[in-house]
């Protein structure tokens, strides 16, 4: 056993990290404000090649795999947990059409999302098909050489930017999920329209929204994998974007632990920084430790992933952890800063805020111990 | 075109720890990086490299663990690198690095453009890009803040604290770059990935038997200069606050003052 990262992966973690604070940092706070997606970041991001990770060089990727993946969102997240949602939740684009795409796909999205500046989306959710996906009620009918999709997807990431969104529809409404396909809706098409914007508790930065299709007509050939085989794609799709939202947990935790460190040396209460104060020394092993084994399920359920080994539960797991993680990490640290926490002159006010959506997305934490339990059980 | 870079690793901090006894820095536990105006200067010779048909060799003269210097330099978009490192360059002043560089620029050969940093956050000299010009008996310009070219020469604007001066050089010349010449880029996850790749073997190490050098002007012995002492000068400040009844009082008397002390 190695705990070790490599020298590459040493080196791409110096580079995000500078990058986030140089990039991605002076703007966390307004965007937050704003709500404004941070378009210039996601160029820096295409420049740099965060976008590509994952992505073969020969789709004009940048290669590299899940442990880079971690690496970056989770550097990226300890400065800006909406940022780093932008990037993960990209990255899934190109993993789904990587995975099931045909050679004729792969060609025309890959580069485009790769490094070509074209942000990916993916639109599962409905307004009644949350947890539980397989009610989703979105039709795509074929008509000739074309998909007609009716129906509207909710709560969907970037869906407003996206120059491409992987829509999950029922191209055989008899069947229930088994009648689930994936179909690539590129912006712009007629028929697709962009409808509530969401106004949300954090990552304001990553814009939420809902995607209205009315008689969208879709070339044949947007069809990813096979008709009926969505739902199972959904699955393993989301597997991989449970180590992203993983990573960007133990990002904001680990960046709140370094906001923590830093206050408690420079907060002078009673004649002594606070570092004199053993109850909130504890506070601060407690959150070092929590995000220590955070860190290595994360890490593990990554190299499962990159080595094709099974890891659902592992990654399940690593989400349901790191996520709780991300959550009692920012509420100490947030108490740790007193009053100057609630400020929004600090950033723990808005990381507190940005931790609870990991607890949601991309599954609940419930569905996470469903899918656990599961697994341990059988 | 062959552009060359003179790349220091130095230690990542700007207050460099020194030991009070040898005179020496202390580099344990300080992480390195690549000599912030030295990316600079290759930030600027990829540049050129974009513009212009033409390769970008980096190299370093440090001990073995330079050549994260030199990998990260391969991932921004440098051709080639090589690492100058032998016992016998060890304890080089700036005369004896430069010549150790210059020996191996020499041997490279047919360059066109020799790009250093002003100067080196921890020597701090800013001695050995003119030291390397002076030896290969080539023109230099310092300060190099805007680097453009016409008719096969070097047209190169030096900033200095009373006004720049735009400079037009015949090549090869040796340009030393300040933060002011661009803003050096990321190396790109690829480019990491690249650098690092198993089994690429992409740094070359050249030690003293691959040059052609004067032995007795390299190294500790070779370094005419010997650091005698390294301390930090205390500064120390003190203030006065001046009474008034108003404004105009409290102007007169801080003009007295100032005169007093022949500042005005
Ligand atoms: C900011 C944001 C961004 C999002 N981005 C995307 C996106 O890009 N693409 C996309 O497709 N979706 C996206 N979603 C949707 C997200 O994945 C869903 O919100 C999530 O899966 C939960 O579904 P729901 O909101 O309908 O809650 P529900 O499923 O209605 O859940 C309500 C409660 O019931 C619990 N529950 C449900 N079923 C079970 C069960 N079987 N056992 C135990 N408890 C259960 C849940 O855990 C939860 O506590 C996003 C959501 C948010 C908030
Ligand atoms: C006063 C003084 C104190 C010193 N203290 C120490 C010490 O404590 N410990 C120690 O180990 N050495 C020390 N040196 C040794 C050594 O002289 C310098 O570190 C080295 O020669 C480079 O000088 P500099 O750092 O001033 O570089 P500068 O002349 O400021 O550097 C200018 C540019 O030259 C190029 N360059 C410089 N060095 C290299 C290199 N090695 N490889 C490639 N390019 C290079 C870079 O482009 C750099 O930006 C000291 C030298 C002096 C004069």
């Amino acid at each position: 056993m190695d705990f070790k990262l490599s020298e590459a992966q040493e080196m791409l973690k110096k580079v995000a990290r500078s990058f986030a604070e140089n990039e991605v940092a002076p703007i966390a706070a307004e965007i937050d404000k704003t709500g404004r997606f941070p378009r210039e970041t996601f160029e820096k991001m295409t420049e740099v090649m965060f976008t590509g990770i994952g992505t073969p060089e020969a789709y004009g990727g940048a290669g590299g795999g899940d442990t880079e993946k971690v690496i970056v969102v989770s550097e990226l997240a300890k400065k800006c947990a909406a940022t780093a949602a932008i990037l993960s939740i990209h990255t899934i684009f190109a993993q789904v059409i990587q995975k099931y795409g045909t050679e004729a796909q792969k060609e025309k999205y890959l580069p485009q999302v790769a490094s070509g500046g074209c942000l990916g989306a993916f639109a599962l959710t409905e307004p009644n098909a949350g947890s539980d996906a397989g009610a989703a009620k979105t039709t795509a009918v074929l008509d000739g050489d074309a998909y007609v999709i009716n129906g509207t997807k909710c709560f969907i990431s970037g869906g407003g930017q996206a120059q491409f969104v992987a829509v999950f529809a029922l191209t055989d409404p008899t069947k229930g999920l088994k009648g689930l396909s994936c179909i690539v809706v590129e912006k712009g098409t007629p028929g697709f329209t962009i409808g509530k914007i969401e106004e949300k508790m954090g990552i304001h930065g990553s814009e939420t929204v809902e995607l209205i299709f009315d008689n969208c007509r879709v070339p044949k050939e947007n069809l990813v994998g096979k008709e009926g085989k969505g739902f199972g794609m959904a699955m393993v799709a989301l597997d991989g974007a449970r180590i992203g939202v993983a990573a960007q947990a133990l990002g904001i935790a680990e960046g709140a632990l370094e906001e923590s460190v830093k206050y408690m040396k420079t907060r002078v209460q009673f004649g002594k920084p606070l570092t004199a104060l053993q109850g909130l020394t504890w506070y601060i092993s407690d959150m070092a430790t929590k995000i220590e084994a955070a860190k290595w399920l994360v890490y593990y359920a990554a190299y499962l992933k990159e080595t094709g080994q099974p890891h659902t539960k592992e990654a399940a797991m690593a989400k349901l952890n790191a996520s709780e993680t991300a959550r009692f990490v920012t509420n100490l640290a947030l108490q740790i800063h007193g009053g100057y926490g609630y400020m929004q002159d600090y950033p723990l006010e808005r990381m507190y805020r940005d931790a609870k959506i990991t607890e949601i997305y991309e599954g609940t934490s419930e569905i996470h111990k469903l899918v656990i339990s599961r697994s341990v059980l059988s | 075109m062959k552009i060359i870079v003179c790349l220091k690793q130095v230690p990542d901090t700007n207050e460099v720890r020194i030991n009070q006894e040898t005179g020496t820095l202390i580099r344990d536990g300080v992480p390195s990086i690549i000599n912030p105006d030295d990316k600079n200067a290759l930030e600027e010779a990829l540049r050129i490299k974009a513009a212009h048909d033409c390769t970008v060799t980096v190299i370093s003269m440090g001990p073995p663990q330079a050549k994260d210097a030199l990998k990260e330099a391969l991932a921004m978009g440098a051709d080639e690198a090589i690492l100058l490192s032998d016992r016998a360059f060890g304890g080089s002043d700036t005369w004896a690095t430069a010549t150790v560089l210059a020996a191996a620029i020499e041997k490279i050969g047919s360059y066109d453009i020799i790009l250093c940093g002003r100067q080196a956050i921890d020597g701090d000299t800013a001695q050995v890009g003119p030291e390397i010009a002076e030896f290969l008996n080539i023109p230099q310009v310092t300060y190099a803040k805007k680097i453009d070219f016409k008719d096969g020469k070097a047209i190169v604007t030096r900033y200095t604290e009373t006004g720049d001066y735009v400079i037009e050089s015949k090549m090869p010349v040796l340009l030393t770059a300040i933060k002011e010449l661009n803003v050096p880029r990321y190396p790109t996850v690829k480019g990491i990935l690249n650098a690092y790749a198993p089994g690429s073997d992409n740094i070359s190490v050249w030690g003293i038997d691959d040059l052609t050098i004067d032995a007795t002007q390299i190294g500790l012995k070779g370094s005419p200069t010997n650091v005698y002492k390294s301390f930090v000068p205390t500064k120390s400040k003190t203030n006065e606050m001046i009474d008034g009844l108003n404004g105009k009082e409290k102007a007169a008397k801080l003009i007295g003052k100032l005169s007093d002390l022949k500042l005005i």
